[in-house]
């Protein structure tokens, strides 16, 4: 067993070393010193820095955070106005096929009324012409039919008769 | 065989002079209060001179070790408990390192003499006495008198609590220093158990095993019991704190 300094009692029996009064001097101006010294560094190093390291972590990280939302968010706004978009270039799509279609179908309504009119117009000439063209026609067959009965009655009765008298008859001849 | 109480041992290094009567002197234990503080510098400055964002290991034991006393004294004390943030991260990093180096061996542990636990002990218990009267006044007295006991067993209860608060500093004190004191003697005799049993030839060599392999788990438990018995010292300081903060029960 070493014998240091402090370990031998003034008594010479040796001392259980932590209740050994004389060293508590000593031990005690060092401690002071050094804890002393030791809160100097934990307050205004240690901590102020470890503090700010964390603090600045933090912050970071919930800017990052909020950065992150910011950009879905605008994200998101970005697809619903797109799909927005596409909703609206598709109705008007629609709107402008119907609008199309609907003029085609007038022109060509109106194309057909046209025409038809035009066709019409001229049926109804052609049947006016064709009913003159009877007529003329029925009033040619009456003077030949008159004529005609004329020179039959001229050859059979060796007389002509009264162009009135034959005009009438044929007339009522036709009639029947 | 070795005496176990060798190492407790304070041995001077150099004599410095006489405050009345008595020796100041640089010893063995100045020497590790010394390495204890450069260990912690180190550690909490050198650690994070970089100040990383994403922190390397030795930041990241210095921010971990923020954060647990922090919240430690946070969950405890409440907000206004962190004013005292610097005394009790000062007090869990000096145990804490002391009792690790003190594990080492042939190094001395500064935290298994009675004087420096006392001394750390009595520091809180006047910071919580003047911190009580200087914040509460009067009714600091208020820690003494729980609410809710029957007025016929309230004198006892008060004696009982002033004799509870009065005896803290020597509970406080008494169970780091036993614990340290303790685990470092078990060490020591079961560790001298093997050079012993080492000497009696080839059996004593297998009988060797046995306490040596009792050395490795004990390391190993004295390194549970050097954080435990900082930890159990930094929450009480944050009990006795939250006390002086809070006086009413």
């Amino acid at each position: 067993m070493a014998t240091g300094a402090h370990t031998e009692h003034t008594g010479g029996k040796p001392l259980f070393p932590p209740f050994n009064k004389e060293t508590f001097a000593s031990q005690l101006v060092w401690f002071a010193i050094f804890f002393v010294a030791l809160y100097v560094i934990i307050s205004k190093l240690a901590i102020p820095r470890l503090g700010g390291i964390i603090e600045a972590r933090r912050g970071q990280v919930e800017g990052d955070l909020a950065e992150a939302n910011r950009l879905k968010e605008q994200s998101d706004a970005a697809l619903a106005a797109y799909e927005k978009s596409l909703a609206d270039a598709r109705t008007r799509a629609q709107t402008l096929a119907n609008e199309t279609r609907d003029t085609l179908n007038a022109q060509a309504d109106e194309a057909r009324k046209k025409l038809e009119g035009q066709l019409n117009a001229k049926l109804a000439e052609a049947e006016k012409t064709i009913a003159t063209t009877k007529t003329s026609a029925m009033s040619n067959v009456q003077g030949i039919a008159v004529d005609t009965a004329s020179a039959i009655v001229q050859r059979l009765l060796g007389t002509a008769p009264a162009s009135s008298a034959v005009e009438a008859a044929v007339a009522d001849a036709l009639k029947r | 065989m070795a005496d176990p109480i060798h190492q407790f041992e304070i041995t001077k290094i150099a004599t410095l002079g006489h405050i009345g009567g008595h020796e100041i002197a640089f010893t063995n234990s100045a020497l590790f209060m010394a390495i204890t503080v450069v260990g912690i510098w180190a550690l909490l400055i050198g650690g994070s001179t970089r100040r990383a964002m994403v922190p390397g290991r030795l930041q990241s034991i210095a921010e971990l070790s923020y954060e647990f006393v922090a919240d430690t004294l946070n969950s405890t004390a409440g907000k206004e408990g962190m004013k005292f943030f610097p005394l009790v991260f000062t007090l869990f990093m000096f145990i804490l390192t002391a009792n690790i180096i003190g594990l080492i061996p042939y190094t001395f542990t500064v935290t298994s003499h009675i004087i420096i636990t006392a001394c750390m002990a009595l520091m809180v218990f006047f910071t919580v006495l003047f911190y009580g009267f200087y914040k509460n006044g009067l009714k600091f007295f208020n820690l003494f008198v729980p609410h809710g006991i029957p007025i016929f067993v309230l004198p006892l209860i008060v004696i009982i609590e002033v004799l509870s608060f009065l005896s803290r500093p020597l509970s406080h004190s008494v169970r780091l220093f036993a614990n340290i004191l303790a685990g470092h003697i078990t060490l020591k005799v079961f560790a001298s158990f093997i050079t012993l049993l080492g000497g009696l030839g080839i059996f004593g060599i297998f009988g060797a095993a046995l306490p040596l392999g009792l050395v490795v788990a004990l390391t190993a438990l004295e390194l549970l019991v050097a954080f435990l018995q900082a930890y159990v010292f930094t929450i009480l300081t944050c009990i006795y704190l939250n006390d002086a903060i809070h006086p009413g029960h």
